[in-house]
């Protein structure tokens, strides 16, 4: 494979929520296969930036795959294609020499463009404060030993945990729906003895919180595990429907 | 005046055991909506079984009497019946619900990508249920118009046996044809439709999913064999 790949990007350029964006195509020939996605665009602003031109705005931190600020939908997949990974984690060896790639905001309702390829994203966090915690003051930690918890819940919600929030479960979902991430959040807590007092109020809450921010409905399509960066199983979405019965029954 | 309080507090008292807030809150919410289409979902796939048996009768070679005798028994039936006032209730829901739920996804996502492989990631059947839904809704309409209203309301001509109306239907070819690609869609519907119903039910796990999945997979099957076979086999003149 050879070391450095040309590229044509088609990015989505947008000054701000007000004003109408379109596609700039920028040309990047020798662009290393070592670099990771972000850093490819972190060269395209420094040439950007030399030029006098305004760079691209993009969200990103800690680019080691954690941090869920990553967002872009590049190529028609929230991530790129590469399974199981959020852009700061993908590498330019997996694209060809030649290849026009095509960069998009998230698209959803609730999250509008804030600049370029940044969505405000804080419909998410506003569902987490609907309910996505444990409030009961419980003083000093106890001894691990006294809240036995099977080995299966454990694991269970720690797969749930893993969720990071990037809202690529939004960007994939067909119905810009946020049920991957909301489900991620309420199967963690449901799984644990710590989530048991606020059990049912935290699904009703956290589902209305959901559903006044514009998200869609989920339709069982299965595109948001296929992209969510953490794979999180759709199985959580069943839990969550299983929280919802027995909070109203 | 006393008559009204009467009323009135008769009503206070029904409010207080049927919690209607509660009950509003629960059909309005995303997962309440998805319930609904759920349970009228499987309830109509009842139907379909219990439909495709009496069709079954047709192909009993005895000029129809078997057939012609069941759907007479199912008319004088009272609790058949009642069913039936459920199964156009249970359509008119299914059909209303996902009618809504399709214009509220539509609306969380006004603008769309430029370039999204969808098919990378879903079926096509999963995200066009909307399409195959209205379609198997029109054939439904079709369907009634030809068997149900002569059948029921308008009365057949005399001496008309409706096993002749459903072989006489099926000599014309684009009607079996029509017949024939609505079944198809539908079973394409259900193929989803089957297995999503349990997922939004809650019912996911290792151990069952994958057969559920199969199980639904092979309901489709069955009712497109079974009932795609009545127009190939009534246009071709394959029974008496």
């Amino acid at each position: 494979m050879s070391e450095t790949i040309n590229l044509t990007l088609k990015i989505w350029r947008q000054k701000n929520s007000a004003s109408a964006g379109q596609f700039v195509s920028y040309e990047m020939p020798g662009v290393s296969t070592h670099m990771s996605f972000l850093e490819m665009m972190d060269v395209l602003n420094e040439k950007l930036i030399s030029k006098g031109e305004e760079p691209v705005a993009f969200d990103h931190d800690c680019r080691e795959g954690i941090c869920g600020m990553c967002s872009m939908f590049i190529s028609g997949r929230a991530h790129g294609k590469l399974k199981g990974t959020t852009t700061c984690q993908l590498h330019m060896r997996h694209f060809a020499d030649g290849e026009i790639i095509t960069v998009e905001p998230w698209r959803a309702a609730p999250f509008p463009v804030i600049k370029d390829l940044v969505v405000d994203r804080t419909p998410l966090d506003k569902i987490i404060q609907a309910g996505g915690y444990v409030s009961v003051n419980t003083g000093s930690a106890q001894d691990a030993n006294c809240l036995p918890v099977p080995k299966k819940d454990a694991d269970e919600a720690m797969d749930a945990a893993a969720c990071i929030g990037c809202g690529a479960c939004v960007a994939a979902c067909k119905n810009a729906s946020a049920m991957l991430f909301l489900s991620a959040k309420v199967s963690q807590l449901a799984l644990l003895p710590q989530g048991q007092p606020e059990r049912k109020e935290r699904i009703l809450n956290m589902l209305s919180a959901h559903d006044e921010a514009g998200f869609g409905n989920c339709t069982n399509t299965g595109a948001c595990e296929a992209e969510c960066p953490k794979e999180i199983s759709i199985s959580h979405i069943a839990r969550l429907n299983r929280e919802f019965l027995g909070a109203n029954v | 005046m006393v008559g009204w309080f009467r009323i009135t507090s008769y009503i206070c008292v029904l409010k207080n055991l049927i919690p209607m807030n509660q009950l509003v809150k629960i059909i309005n919410s995303s997962v309440g909506r998805k319930l609904i289409m759920a349970l009228t979902g499987l309830f109509l796939c009842t139907f379909l079984l219990e439909h495709l048996y009496g069709n079954i009768l047709l192909y009993n070679n005895d000029g129809g009497e078997a057939f012609d005798e069941y759907s007479h028994s199912m008319v004088h039936n009272l609790l058949i019946r009642i069913v039936e006032v459920l199964l156009f209730a249970a359509i008119i829901v299914h059909a209303f619900q996902g009618i809504v739920l399709t214009r509220k996804n539509a609306a969380a996502r006004p603008v769309n990508y430029a370039i999204k492989k969808d098919s990378e990631t879903s079926s096509w059947f999963s995200r066009n249920m909307m399409l195959t839904g209205a379609f198997v809704l029109f054939f439904i309409v079709v369907h009634l118009y030809s068997f149900f209203v002569p059948y029921r309301i308008s009365g057949l001509d005399e001496g008309q046996a409706v096993s002749q109306l459903v072989k006489e239907s099926f000599e014309n070819g684009w009607y079996s044809l029509f017949y024939f690609v609505s079944v198809l869609l539908l079973a394409s519907h259900l193929n989803h439709g089957f297995q999503s119903a349990f997922q939004t039910m809650g019912i996911n796990n290792k151990k069952y999913s994958p057969l559920i999945k199969i199980g639904g997979t092979a309901f489709a099957v069955l009712i497109f064999l079974g009932f795609a076979s009545f127009p190939v086999v009534f246009y071709f003149g394959w029974m008496g």
